[in-house]
């Protein structure tokens, strides 16, 4: 993405030829090892049962279709779900977003109601009724290997901070709503959420940000995450707030505590 | 006389036959100051601002004021071959690969919150206890030209790192240049050298924030401090204390010591934070391209305020004569600041022409003894704080589930509610606490001990307090109001009736007093029922 002005100002250096080979060869690998991962993710619930979408069935007449309706065609507290697909399920579900605890603004993520198998039937159920992207099994995706974090981290600025915060710690958006901190989210939940894009966010398909970006993106977030907090303690990592309290309360108000000392031991 | 002693003073002897110091130094070694905490906070941010030279001066060792584009190479992996300017690059390189670079970033930015904080909180001290009036007008404005200052170097040490929150604020500085009616686009030009971003504004904010400011404020601060000398420390009132002496220590040895010894305690706590406590953490915010913005972009806590003022301004506009009038960022971005700094700039005139008080004041006020300007400063801190609390109002949407748009309504009305209700509440508080006080000096401490009657009648005992206290509470001067005579003696309407009639009008708010007990009160009480 960078400008190939800047790359041609360095084809005559003595490296530029290794260092070709070597990108040539770096490139060809890891598109190749995408390519033979990613399909195996989503191709993953098409080999759903005919029995796992009865259960399915079952299990969404008993806990969804009061909101969702019958045949999941929606009603005026909730949207239709004919076409969201499996992925979409797994990620509402799975993150124990759905079912909803009440009704707020913006279903919050809890400890799942139903368990992993549960929720498999009820993806099954759902992408029976038309097509729609697929569950992803986080096995597949191999974003240590495949993702490039400082690539992941250009991208999350661009696309995903101006609501995640720049550290993924979660923001405000308007009437109560907020994008949710990205801190311990599996990472199947976040290529599932980038595209079926759940509640505010928006979808971002495979030509906005392809595959192998979603799992750069990722990888910057499990690094930001995982990244020992290096100037000391964190203050939340929300921004000069928290910092201009710190000084307020721990810096003024010790070095007021000290002045009274100073000025009492006088008398 | 030994051997040492013939040196030393062989020593001291050739300086003061060339230059005479034995007597000023003698004469100014001695100069007594009164002893009070309070009277500390412009210390913490005299001393705020030595460490700020001195982490300041080492950062400039390694810093790259440049917007040149670089690719960088250093040893954060998560930014590696990334391209940024060469300013973020060399903050980087400073965090991670110079030794102490990062201790010394972080102190100087902790430095610099201190430095604010302190004076702030030096500013409502004097302001509080009327430090400022006459003869110290001088020394208030150029306080007040101090804290401005500080604003302005702060924002540009902020801005200096090019990462994604300092370009986020430029942006905004830059919108504030462009509100400014008619001239307000060819301003920001100049400023940027063309468009935004560019690549001079770096580059030329470095020199203001090295260069000019530092040496702004060193001659500031040089001619306040020598004001202080010259004028003399106010002092609390008490015994033994009057407008024309100073009662303390004297500074050799007392305050060198305590100076010197505060002064390592301000280091090291702000040592500790820079140690301890994570501060801007710059590689977290990548660098700036103005195509990404973060979810909660704050500015530091002294410019939150103005960021609250711009977050809560209903989006007005007006076209005009083919110019655009953006109120919704010429309101709160330069309209009020310039209204809010003015007033401060002019209050102590302002209270010296309601008053009517043109006399030398070296004793302070206690905040209540004066609840007008109590009230007043309470209502101006009201405002800040609702406006501040509107700065920061995604993080307390997230943090306390309330919703974004809620807040910024409660602020938007608040603003304007808010403030009055502080002003009277202060106000009866104020004089509620000269009852109080009036109340010790005539029937003295409860002591909490009950007693018994002969008739069964329980009373508690009350002591009465010491001839010190007493003296405390009661020797404040009974200010008195500007009557308004609209005729002279002869019959003939005066001049300027109604600007006369308005004067008398706040002098007599302004003079509203619970009267301290007197000798005599107290007297009669004795003889009547105690």
């Amino acid at each position: 993405m960078t400008s190939f002005a800047r790359v041609s100002k360095y084809r005559r250096h003595k490296f530029a030829g290794p260092v070709l080979v070597v990108a040539a060869l770096l490139t060809i690998g890891s598109a190749f090892s995408i390519a033979s991962a990613l399909p195996s993710a989503t191709k993953m619930s098409a080999g759903a049962t005919t029995t796992q979408i009865a259960e399915g069935k079952k299990i969404f007449a008993a806990g969804c279709s009061s909101c969702h309706g019958l045949n999941a065609e929606g009603s005026s507290i909730a949207p239709a779900l004919i076409g969201v697909g499996a992925a979409s399920v797994d990620f509402q579900v799975g993150t124990g977003r759905m079912p909803m605890a009440d009704m707020s603004q913006q279903a919050e993520r809890k400890p799942p109601k139903y368990n992993a198998e549960e929720t498999a039937a009820l993806a099954a159920y759902v992408a029976s009724l038309a097509p729609g992207p697929s569950a992803v099994d986080g096995a597949n995706l191999n974003y240590e290997r495949d993702g490039n974090t400082a690539q992941g981290g250009e991208l999350f600025r661009t696309n995903c901070a101006m609501c995640h915060n720049f550290a993924a710690q979660g923001g405000a958006l308007s009437q109560g709503k907020y994008a949710p901190t990205l801190m311990g989210v599996q990472p199947k939940y976040m290529y599932e959420a980038m595209i079926t894009g759940p509640q505010s966010m928006p979808i971002f398909s495979d030509k906005t940000i392809t595959p192998a970006e979603k799992l750069s993106i990722i990888k910057w977030i499990k690094a930001a995450q995982n990244e020992p907090s290096l100037g000391g303690a964190t203050t939340g990592r929300v921004g000069p707030v928290t910092e201009g309290l710190l000084a307020w309360l721990l810096g003024l108000g010790s070095l007021i505590g000290v002045a009274v000392w100073l000025a009492a031991k006088a008398r | 006389m030994s051997q040492k002693e013939r040196i030393i003073g062989g020593v001291a002897n050739y300086v003061d036959e060339r230059t005479g110091a034995a007597k000023w130094l003698n004469k100014n070694l001695k100069k007594v100051f009164p002893d009070h905490w309070s009277f500390m906070l412009g210390e913490v941010a005299l001393y705020s601002f030595i460490i700020l030279l001195l982490s300041g001066t080492f950062l400039t060792f390694w810093f790259d004021p440049s917007q040149r584009d670089v690719i960088y190479n250093g040893s954060y992996m998560p930014l590696q071959h990334v391209q940024m300017s060469a300013a973020y690059a060399s903050t980087l390189h400073i965090s991670f690969d110079v030794r102490g670079g990062l201790l010394m970033r972080q102190i100087h930015h902790w430095a610099a919150l201190l430095f604010m904080a302190a004076i702030i909180a030096h500013l409502l001290r004097v302001f509080f206890t009327g430090a400022f009036r006459k003869p110290r007008e001088a020394n208030w404005l150029i306080g007040v030209g101090l804290v401005t200052l500080g604003i302005v170097e702060g924002f540009l040490g902020y801005s200096l790192p090019d990462d994604l929150l300092s370009g986020t604020g430029i942006r905004i500085a830059e919108a504030i240049l462009q509100a400014i009616p008619v001239v307000g686009s060819y301003i920001a030009f100049f400023a940027f050298g063309g468009a935004f971003p560019g690549h001079v504004f770096i580059p030329r904010i470095y020199t203001v924030h090295v260069l000019l400011l530092p040496g702004a404020f060193l001659a500031l601060i040089t001619i306040h401090l020598m004001l202080v000398w010259y004028q003399k420390h106010t002092q609390y009132p008490g015994p033994g204390r009057t407008e024309k002496n100073v009662v303390g220590y004297p500074l050799m040895p007392v305050y060198m010591a305590k100076a010197g010894g505060f002064f390592g305690i301000v280091f090291g706590v702000t040592a500790f934070l820079g140690a301890v406590a994570s501060i801007n953490p710059i590689w977290l915010y990548g660098p700036y391209t103005p195509g990404q913005i973060s979810a909660g972009s704050q500015p530091d806590f002294y410019m939150g305020w103005l960021d609250g003022l711009v977050r809560m301004s209903p989006p007005i506009e007006t076209h005009a004569f083919g110019h655009t009038i953006s109120w919704n960022i010429l309101i709160p971005g330069l309209i009020v600041p310039g209204i809010l700094f003015t007033g401060m700039a002019l209050y102590p005139f302002i209270e010296s022409y309601i008053s009517g008080d043109k006399r030398e004041h070296h004793l302070l006020d206690r905040p209540r003894n004066v609840p007008n300007r109590t009230a007043l400063g309470v209502m101006s801190l009201t405002f800040i704080m609702v406006v501040l609390i509107n700065g920061g109002n995604d993080l307390i949407a997230t943090h306390f589930h309330m919703s974004i748009n809620q807040i910024m309504w409660m602020s938007r009305i608040g603003v304007f509610i808010l403030p009055p209700l502080s002003f009277v509440i202060t106000k009866r508080i104020c004089l509620s606490l000269q009852r109080a006080d009036r109340d010790l000096v005539l029937h003295g401490r409860e002591t909490g001990r009950l007693v018994m009657l002969p008739h069964g009648e329980f009373v508690e005992v009350h002591e009465p307090i010491s001839a010190e206290k007493a003296w405390t509470l009661t020797s404040h001067e009974q200010p008195k109001a500007i009557p308004h005579v609209s005729e002279d003696a002869n019959g003939v309407a005066k001049p300027k009736s109604l600007v006369n009639k308005l004067r008398s009008r706040m002098s007599t708010a302004n003079a509203e007093q619970r009267p301290a007990a007197t000798a005599t009160e107290a007297k009669e009480l004795e003889g009547g029922h105690h």
